[in-house]
């Protein structure tokens, strides 16, 4: 957990008034009541994504939000598929893993 | 870990061009590649390559300078994590649509509706959640061919299932290819004292020698003879409900398409029986001297072309 000071120095380039509008915007969700941010590295990894895709894959502010809804959906998908993974691995017996390994490879 | 000065061997006012030629010159000593086997060349040269890495960043060297990061930590810097290492593992729910919601007691990570939406009824009950609660049986899925007539007017098959059991399998008048029939209670046992699965039976409806189905229509083509083609006639039709006599009208032709009504597929569940449709071929059958020398000194009182307009690339 970092202040909002710390980030900046992490983050030379960033605005402040671009990280309140994404705040605002909940494109960023730190813990913490406006004036005492607390930001976890998921947030300060997710100020950088959204730096990166706006000042370097140019994508438009107004395109972000689709754009970061369609990432949190994958994100959201992929934990849930390693969570299902992980369910599979402590409750099926080995050869059920096997011929699900070989179901899955299999060229079709 | 040695500071990262001293490794390369420069001060620490040097440039950031002397830097660079003491790391060439001591990588080009050290590298792996020219030192094979020897593990010490190895290690020394991964401690001047990472000491080259904190000091040619002049964001790093500066920090490391000013003492805010030490060169042990810059030792196990990593690639910088990326947004994907944190948003595919635990603190990725932060961002999940409804995370906002994870101040309150910890949800579990999967709620029935979610497991229902991704797999369907595969670990759930019609949608149910699982729990204690008793389950249905699963369904079986079996196929079961059937006579063409069989599926127009409806017939009682018996179906063998693995296993022994065999299931009275009643095919309603009318049934389509790949029809589905639910058979209640007739699928697999529940696990744990619920209702037992349903037997889903797909009917696979063979093909007739003479007709075919177009939904509650049967079609078939049936020949004629020459004299029953021009003069017109009563003949026999077969149909799926047996023969039914038809008037051919005179000047028939191959081709004539006669409809009889009602003789389809019956009437069932609310839908209209279909009709039957004969289209007419003409045979002439086997030779005969009669017609030959006929047809030798006949003059049609209308000559026509039936070729008339045919081009192939038409």
């Amino acid at each position: 957990m970092i202040s909002i000071e710390v980030l900046f120095t992490q983050l030379p380039g960033l605005r402040p008034q671009d990280l309140e509008r994404w705040i605002v915007n909940d494109w960023v969700r730190p813990d913490g009541a406006p004036g005492a941010y607390l930001f976890q590295d998921i947030d300060v990894a997710r100020v950088r994504l959204i730096q990166e895709l706006r000042d370097e894959m140019k994508v438009d502010e107004d395109a972000l939000p689709i754009v970061l809804s369609l990432l949190d959906q994958l994100y959201a998908l992929r934990r849930q598929i390693r969570d299902l993974g992980a369910a599979l691995d402590r409750t099926v017996s080995e050869d059920v893993r096997r011929s699900l390994v070989a179901h899955l490879t299999q060229r079709h | 870990m040695d500071d990262p000065y001293q490794t390369l061997g420069v001060p620490r006012d040097a440039s950031p061009e002397d830097i660079r030629r003491a790391y060439l010159k001591l990588a080009k000593e050290h590298h792996p590649d020219l030192n094979p086997g020897n593990a010490t060349a190895e290690a020394r040269f991964k401690t001047v390559a990472a000491a080259n890495d904190l000091l040619s960043d002049p964001e790093t060297r500066g920090r490391f300078d000013r003492g805010e990061i030490d060169a042990a930590g810059q030792e196990r810097r990593r690639p910088r994590p990326s947004y994907r290492d944190y948003a595919e593992a635990e603190p990725g729910r932060r961002y999940d649509r409804d995370g906002r919601k994870q101040d309150g007691p910890r949800q579990s990570r999967w709620s029935a509706e979610a497991i229902h939406e991704m797999f369907g009824t595969m670990f759930t009950d019609d949608g149910q959640p699982g729990g204690d609660s008793p389950r249905r049986g699963q369904d079986e899925q079996y196929t079961l061919a059937a006579d063409f007539l069989d599926a127009v007017n409806g017939a009682t098959r018996r179906l063998t299932l693995p296993g022994g059991r065999t299931l009275d399998v009643q095919i309603p008048p009318g049934t389509a290819n790949g029809q589905v029939l639910r058979l209640r209670g007739q699928g697999r046992a529940s696990p744990n004292g619920g209702p037992d699965g349903d037997a889903l039976i797909e009917i696979q409806v063979g093909s007739h020698k003479y007709f075919t189905r177009d939904g509650q229509d049967i079609r078939l083509v049936l020949p004629v003879t020459l004299s029953e083609a021009v003069l017109g006639g009563m003949v026999e039709v077969p149909t799926p409900g047996g023969p039914v006599r038809m008037r051919v009208p005179p000047h028939a032709d191959s081709g004539t398409e006669l409809r009889l009504r009602g003789r389809g597929v019956s009437a069932h569940r609310g839908r209209a029986a279909g009709d039957l449709y004969a289209t007419l071929r003409v045979v002439l059958g086997t030779p005969d001297a009669a017609l030959e020398a006929f047809l030798g000194t006949w003059k049609p009182e209308h000559p026509a072309d039936p070729r008339q307009g045919m081009e192939a690339s038409s």
